[in-house]
């Protein structure tokens, strides 16, 4: 099992140093430049050149590629053009508000799609497996940030039972009750679509595996139904589900920036997007990296894990 | 969004020189029996042929803002639809979203599809290290959040309808060429392909004529499948103001317009919304319809 | 005659799909008795797989037993509720499939898979179930039960698999054995050594053994009575000499003609039953062989034939042979 751990590790690397290529690439392919933004469209031309030859972005591409590199490697993600503040004290505690954003939505995801997922597989082509299989394609094809809205509006706007905005009330404690209170919403909007795509998956994978002769061998030794369902056949259904699982939480680490934006929790995605439309480069880059990269590692959790999981792979 | 990985069905079977036309007309016999599917495409259609001859149908002109009809309720005088903040009819700015919603979700994916056609094809049929070459670098891509990814390409571009279609198309390349590069595989490892080896055929020729028409089809069901997805992206898109610009016309920009007046005149709000869903189920429903169609084991019914 | 530990009375299951209403076993009626081997034989299609599926009652939607009883020692199955037939499955009456590579959970050791119907149906410890599981491993032939047991499916060959599926299906001492061609998805080699084991495991238990097949030479080697199916329904029983020596359904006496024998010589022609099996969503009116008959008459397309038996017990349905014995009294159709 080691050596399975050590070669996926192994695999990811290149895939690392790809991604930071492309982030920097990205920034750099961008049309106008930063020196635009820092000194105003009333900028001579003399003036650029020379912030540009401060800021070594005359260079060339690999020599500032590795510049930006090795700074990074040392945790410094450089200085953020809008605000001016450390680039790292602006995205790191925003991370964290956008993984409490990611892993409460995954958790309701998670519950909502193995329950109903489970269910309409043991009574396929039910009325239930029928209804809920029509209602997750719907919520699949549901904008998000459109969803957030309706949200709002029905349960802020019209009930107010929840708030609109903001992680915390501005005048409540900010404990965590508070927080809870302001997470429904966004949980519930972020979750839909996840929700949608891991009870198809869950089904589509039971399904699948209760067709198998060695679960009508278990149904002939006696052994009960509930116990062939959560026992015999989950196991093996797992795979699918928790790439998918996987899948679907790197997509709530950067998706989320919708519900992020309508709900203006201050998250990562919330960052990312105002510092795009600002045209902030250094927060820009980290913030995606910061993504990308929880994105390589629950990924390559999940495949250890189903590696795991088999034992033709576990006992090689 | 991610869209479900689809197992694709294995090559339908040899197929002499080009598909017979019997086998176009069986596969449209059985998908027309999927109600859903012929409704949606019905649907489609409808809406398709309203945005070309947008400019005929509509009761208004999209850009024309009746001041003192602004945020209008739906009903109103001569305003089937309402209006929205800035006084314009929502059913004519509808009908005209249609254009560019359209166009967002069938054009990024058409090229991506040409583009992973050439990339999945090359790597599947010709294996060893061109594989390995095109499979790593689109590994980089995959290692991105697809959402963000085009939210990334489409920010550090200038605004519009072309950005749009870029960053979408870039974010799909990879995902459309690993289905591309599953099916080909699958499809060069039946017997028949190794006898047209034998019979002395080109690699161009088994590539076009043999490989090609029998890999097609899990292809082509998720593509149909990524456009309605594609349309809920790229309306997400504009809804951040990275697409289209005031005072275009375009379901996600209309949705981000109704933000501010949603307590008041949800309906400037709700019916895009509305409209987006809509298609995108349209072309789920198409989608299941064709692998239904195309499935080997249907058409012999 | 002793009394039989499983009586069939006119069994009907049905499948509906797209094309119609399937008679998969349309009115099957036999009988087995302990320590006795009934071989149902058949090509794909004649519904011995569904009768044997249907005992254990095993047919899912959109498949249904639509009628008959299903008598074990008297009480009927198919009036049980499910938790009442799960405590019958694996502890009374115990199944073998035909493909092993396919029956084994991949997850889960090979051991614990043996020994989940005993932890199941008997009021032992894990402990205790291990012992009988390890006897039991070895009671099959399989060597090294002490490591094997703690194996997965993945490192047993399929000889040795179908061997622990057979050790899993007599864990409990069933009275009843059914096999479901269990050595078609074998090596021939395999084929005989398995078979083997069967006969001595049933001896082992003295249990009724019903072993479908479509292989003549495993009924030769196994049976002691036989059962000809054809679309759905009995066409000749009897027992295993008297079916290969005497056979009278034109049916059978095609399927022994079709068979290569070892005197056989190069002029000699192989003689296949002409014609395919029918479309069970469509039966023709009358006998459903009749249209592959070589000795049809007027008759054989105008009624079905009812089962007509002597005082053997040979069983036979065509209108051909109905001189020759009674009828018998509440056969089948």
């Amino acid at each position: 099992m080691g050596k399975q751990i050590l070669t996926r590790l192994a695999a990811v690397i290149p895939i690392l140093f790809g991604i930071s290529v492309l982030i920097f690439l990205l920034m750099h392919l961008a049309p106008g430049d930063v020196t635009d933004a820092l000194l105003g469209p009333m900028a001579t031309g003399e003036a650029k050149e020379k912030l540009r030859q401060a800021m070594g972005l005359d260079r060339p591409l690999v020599f500032q590629y590795l510049t930006w590199m090795s700074s990074i490697l040392q945790g410094d993600f450089g200085v953020s053009v809008h605000t001016k503040r450390l680039v790292s004290e602006v995205v790191l505690p925003r991370f964290g508000n956008t993984v409490i954003l990611a892993l409460a939505s995954l958790a309701l995801a998670l519950s909502i799609g193995f329950f109903v997922g489970m269910y309409a597989a043991a009574k396929s082509y039910s009325a239930f497996d029928r209804i809920s299989m029509s209602l997750t394609l719907m919520i699949g094809s549901t904008p998000p940030y459109w969803l957030a809205l309706l949200l709002v509006l029905m349960f802020s706007l019209n009930l107010r039972w929840f708030p609109a905005t903001g992680m915390t009330s501005i005048m409540g404690d900010g404990g965590a009750l508070d927080v809870a209170h302001h997470l429904v919403l966004p949980v519930i909007a972020t979750a839909a679509a996840p929700a949608a795509i891991i009870t198809r998956m869950v089904r589509s994978s039971m399904l699948e595996v209760l067709n198998q002769g060695y679960i009508r061998v278990a149904r002939a030794k006696g052994v009960n139904s509930r116990t062939i369902l959560w026992k015999h056949a989950l196991r093996n259904a797992l795979p699918p589900i928790a790439t998918i699982s996987g899948l679907q939480l790197g997509f709530l680490l950067g998706g989320a920036l919708f519900t992020e934006v309508v709900f203006a929790w201050p998250g990562l995605g919330n960052q990312l997007y105002y510092s795009i439309v600002a045209r902030d480069v250094p927060v820009v880059q980290a913030a995606v990296l910061v993504i990308a990269l929880s994105f390589v590692l629950v990924n390559l959790t999940i495949d250890i894990l189903n590696a795991y999981l088999d034992p033709r792979v576990r006992k090689v | 969004m991610v869209s479900e990985q689809e197992k694709p069905v294995a090559g339908m079977g040899p197929v002499q020189d080009r598909p017979t036309p019997g086998r176009a007309r069986l596969a449209w016999k059985a998908f027309a029996q999927d109600r859903a599917a012929l409704v949606s495409l019905i649907f489609l259609l409808i809406v398709a042929g309203l945005a070309v001859f947008a400019p005929v149908v509509s009761p208004h002109d999209p850009y024309e803002a009746v001041n003192s009809m602004r945020n209008a309720p739906p009903g109103s005088d001569g305003f089937l639809l309402g209006t929205d903040s800035n006084g314009r009819d929502m059913l004519t700015r509808l009908i005209y979203g249609g254009r560019i919603s359209l166009v967002v979700g069938f054009a990024p994916t058409f090229l991506a599809m040409a583009i992973s056609l050439v990339l999945g094809l090359s790597a599947g049929y010709f294996g060893g290290w061109v594989d390995q070459a095109i499979m790593r670098t689109l590994d980089v891509l995959f290692a991105f959040p697809l959402v963000l990814l085009a939210i990334a390409i489409a920010g550090v571009l200038n605004p519009g309808v072309s950005t749009e279609i870029i960053a979408i198309m870039v974010v799909l390349v990879p995902y459309i060429s690993r289905i591309v590069r599953t099916s080909t595989i699958s499809v060069t490892a039946q017997p028949y392909i190794e006898a047209a080896r034998a019979g002395g055929a080109g690699q161009w020729a088994i590539l076009t004529r043999y490989v090609l028409p029998n890999m097609i089809s899990p292809v082509i069901v998720y593509s149909t499948t990524l456009v309605g997805l594609m349309i809920v992206v790229g309306s997400g898109l504009s809804f951040l103001g990275l697409g289209v610009q005031q005072p275009a016309a375009d379901w996600g920009a209309m949705v981000s317009e109704g933000r501010v007046v949603l307590r008041k005149a949800p309906h400037v709000t709700v019916f895009p919304g509305l409209l987006i869903v809509a298609v995108s189920l349209a072309f789920n429903y198409i989608g299941d319809g064709l692998r239904d169609a195309l499935d080997p084991k249907s058409i012999r019914r | 005659m002793p009394e039989p530990i499983l009586q069939v009375e006119d069994l009907r299951t049905q499948f509906i799909s797209r094309r119609g209403v399937i008679k998969a076993v349309d009115g099957l009626s036999f009988s087995v008795e302990a320590g006795k081997t009934l071989c149902i034989v058949g090509e794909s299609g004649s519904g011995k797989t569904v009768s044997s599926l249907s005992i254990m009652r095993l047919i899912d939607p959109p498949g249904r037993i639509v009628g008959g009883r299903i008598l074990y020692r008297g009480s009927d199955l198919l009036a049980l509720d499910a938790e009442a037939m799960e405590k019958i499955r694996g502890d009374r009456i115990g199944m073998v499939f035909q493909d092993p590579m396919t029956s084994l959970n991949p997850a889960f050791r090979v051991g614990d898979q043996i020994a989940e119907g005993m932890l199941i149906h008997q009021d032992i410890t894990p402990a205790e179930s291990r012992i009988r599981t390890l006897d039991l491993l070895s009671r099959v032939g399989i060597p090294n039960p002490e490591a094997r047991f703690d194996d997965y499916p993945h490192q047993f060959s399929g000889g040795m698999r179908q061997r622990a599926l057979i050790a899993s299906a007599i864990a409990c001492r069933p009275e009843i054995l059914i096999a479901d061609e269990p050595t078609t998805a074998l090596d021939v080699t395999i084929q005989a050594q398995i078979l083997k084991l069967l006969k001595e495991v049933q001896y082992d238990l003295n249990s009724a053994m019903i072993l479908v097949t479509h292989d003549l030479g495993v009924v030769a080697a196994m049976a002691d009575y036989v059962m000809v199916m054809y679309a759905g329904r009995m066409v000749e029983y009897a027992d295993v000499e008297t079916i290969f020596a005497r056979p009278r359904h034109p049916y059978t006496r095609g399927l022994l003609r079709s068979l290569i024998r070892l005197e056989d010589t190069r002029e000699d022609e192989l003689a296949p039953i002409p014609g395919a099996p029918p479309d069970l969503s469509r039966l023709p009116h009358g006998c459903s062989f009749a249209p592959r008959c070589p000795s049809a008459i007027g008759a054989c397309t105008e009624s079905y034939p009812k089962l007509h038996g002597n005082v053997d017990g040979h069983r036979v349905a065509c209108h051909l042979e109905a001189e020759m014995g009674a009828p018998v009294a509440r056969a089948g159709r």
